[in-house]
């Protein structure tokens, strides 16, 4: 028989013990720091081990830039203001794409993980469950980025240059656009219990924000109705400035920089690329916030 | 066999070998009923760490749940018998803070469930009916992750890491991946990973369901062996008779109610009687000679007229003279737990079982659907 000292309360209760105490403490911002970081961390894990899902997500993306851009750049050729190819064009659209379904298909592996896997060991943990939605939202984004780093390499067969500072800026909305799509995915899995539901209503909500993202066609000169729908779409507050990077760093006469990437506008009035990008940012913690909510709510 | 055990594998004295991290979980000492460990000689009964009064539960129209009232002391291991779908699960779900029940209080180690969740969730283990591994990680892998979630201190991980892998023989496996582990060693696995905090109860949710028979007896040596050496209160649910054995007193619950609470010893002897199965002609008429030559109350279970009678063997040969229906074998035993819960439920676990089977297949066709 082993004799353990108890800080507490010494001598009577430790002397059937005969394993090693350990101390749980209780909460504290450092505790919740660490499971941020498991959270995190196993995200990544998951990435790294599963090669086929980051190779399968990059089929779309190369699909629409490869097969569609050069498709049509076939057709617009010769209409493109300043000689652009049409695959440049629709590069940063297609950049944003590449990250959609990584970020939304790793917020859905909760629905998948809170019946049957991991997220459960970590429900029942000492730990708060903003902790494991802010590590969730953290890990979405950081593999979404890793997917969109992996296409970024891409970007001189779209004749984008590989110029320091746009790629930086580049990353950096990307980082922005993955954490608002995972926030958005998870906010929808906390609700939902059934994989294929999930998969059936990201799919069905996927397509239109992309299509309306002005991802392939500029954002001016639109009929009224579509205008209104490019303008609700969160998607189009990526594009935007991210279009608007890449038009920035290519040498273009001002009169087609203004036709291709016109920048955005509500009635008018010019959105700035800081409070484009600030609205993405508020909608995805403002997600992520209510998806908090939701699983605080035990059953 | 956990003497040899322990002098195969002898563990360094834990307070020489991680000194300064023995200390207590210290919510437990400010909470409003501090707990302490089953009284070795030192004084008092042990203190009650699971308390349940008219815990309900309810799913919509479903009632899974309905008036549990229940105590276990420190140092027991407590079993909930029942079929599938009685309401086990779902209690386990409130006790250990995963589900909000409808009415009535839970107290977990001297903390309530609904109030103090935090509190009760470090000072419980617990172990899934379904397997809650990540396959992605090693053994080690996942142990530390767990250490991590609650915040063991890092100079106390290790050892404790290799005593409870020890325990459960799998630290020669540590760093295999835990997709390779068979479903057995994954079990093992979880057991060692829900005792790494050194929690006050291990919760084991149908420990050994699924498993061979040899598996299951080697699941339970490790139980066995982990109650000599822990300072624990284990809370087991199970639908198989044989491991309600193990327990020191079973709780028998079905349709949400807890019928009978009591050592198995003393729920076997309160049956008093023997059971009688016997095989007939002509069931219906061998049931209804029963009542009305014997005045005895006989039902088909398990596709064999049973009845319950006391001193069965000196009854046999009364029924070969007396019922006047052919019989084509006979077959006496001794009280089991199988009669205790027929006696309380009026049916078989196995009869019970096939509703049960129906709501499994269900969860199978939902399981299928998610992938």
């Amino acid at each position: 028989m082993t004799m353990v000292t108890d800080t507490a309360t010494p001598a009577t209760e430790s002397a059937i013990v005969e394993s090693i105490r350990v101390a749980v403490p209780s909460h504290g911002l450092q505790h919740d720091l660490r499971a941020i970081s498991i959270v995190w961390r196993r995200e990544l894990i998951r990435f790294r081990t599963d090669r086929l899902r980051a190779v399968t997500a990059l089929v779309q993306p190369v699909l629409f830039l490869f097969i569609l851009g050069t498709g049509l750049s076939s057709l617009a050729g010769r209409g493109m203001p300043g000689n652009v190819d049409f695959k440049t064009f629709i590069y940063p659209g297609v950049l944003a794409m590449s990250v959609l379904f990584t970020a939304i298909f790793s917020a859905g592996s909760i629905v998948w993980d809170r019946e049957f896997g991991f997220l459960r060991e970590i429900l029942v943990a000492p730990v708060s469950r903003a902790s494991i939605v802010i590590g969730k939202c953290l890990g979405g984004a950081t593999i979404a980025t890793f997917q969109g780093i992996v296409f970024l390499a891409l970007a001189g067969f779209a004749h984008v240059p590989y110029n320091p500072v746009l790629l930086l800026t580049l990353v950096g909305e990307l980082l922005l656009l993955s954490f608002t799509l995972t926030a958005f995915g998870v906010m929808m899995a906390a609700r939902i219990t059934q994989f294929q539901a999930f998969m059936a209503l990201t799919q069905m909500l996927v397509m239109p924000l992309f299509f309306l993202s002005g991802a392939l066609y500029p954002l001016s000169g639109l009929p009224g109705w579509l205008t209104i729908l490019t303008r609700i779409d969160p998607l189009t507050y990526v594009v935007g400035p991210m279009r608007h990077a890449v038009f920035s760093h290519l040498n273009l006469p001002v009169a087609a920089q203004h036709l291709l990437a016109p920048g955005l506008t509500w009635a008018g009035w010019p959105v700035p690329v800081w409070l484009s990008l600030g609205i993405v940012a508020v909608m995805g913690l403002a997600m992520m916030t209510i998806a908090i909510e939701q699983f605080r709510k035990t059953e | 066999m956990s003497p040899t055990v322990r002098s195969q594998n002898p563990i360094p004295a834990p307070a020489r070998l991680v000194p300064g991290v023995t200390v207590s979980i210290p919510a437990r000492t400010t909470g409003s009923q501090p707990l302490t460990v089953a009284a070795d000689g030192a004084g008092g009964a042990p203190r009650p760490v699971i308390e349940v009064s008219g815990l309900a539960k309810r799913y919509g129209e479903v009632e899974a749940v309905r008036g549990i009232d229940l105590t276990v002391l420190a140092g027991e291991t407590f079993g909930f018998l029942g079929p599938n779908g009685a309401g086990k699960t779902t209690t386990i779900k409130i006790l250990c803070t995963l589900a909000k029940a409808t009415s009535g209080t839970a107290r977990v180690a001297g903390f309530d469930t609904a109030t103090q969740r935090d509190a009760v969730r470090r000072n419980i283990g617990l172990v899934f009916q379904d397997t809650t591994l990540d396959g992605y990680l090693t053994a080690a892998q996942n142990l530390r992750f767990h250490a991590e979630l609650y915040g063991v201190p890092k100079d106390a991980v290790l050892p404790r890491m290799r005593q409870v892998l020890d325990m459960v023989g799998l630290w020669d496996r540590k760093d295999s991946l835990v997709s390779t582990f068979s479903g057995g060693m994954q079990r093992r696995l979880e057991i060692a990973r829900g005792l790494l905090h050194a929690p006050h109860v291990l919760f084991l949710d149908e420990p050994t369901v699924g498993l061979d028979p040899q598996t299951r007896s080697s699941i339970w040596a490790y139980i066995n062996e982990l109650k000599g050496r822990e300072d624990i209160t284990i809370f087991l649910t199970t639908h198989y008779m044989d491991e309600a054995e193990h327990c020191d007193r079973i709780a028998i619950i079905d349709h949400g109610q807890i019928v009978a609470i009591d050592t198995p010893e003393a729920l076997k002897a309160s049956i008093g009687k023997d059971r009688v199965q016997i095989q007939t002609a002509d069931d219906q008429a061998a049931i209804t000679a029963l009542a009305g030559t014997f005045g005895l109350d006989a039902a088909v279970h398990e596709g064999a007229v049973t009845f319950s009678v006391a001193s069965g063997e000196q009854f046999v040969p009364r029924l070969f003279t007396e019922l006047g229906v052919p019989i084509r074998s006979v077959s006496v035993s001794r009280p089991s737990l199988d009669d205790v819960f027929m006696s309380y439920t009026g049916k078989t676990i196995r009869d019970a079982e096939v509703s049960g089977t129906d709501a499994m297949r269900q969860m199978a066709a939902r399981f299928r659907g998610r992938r």
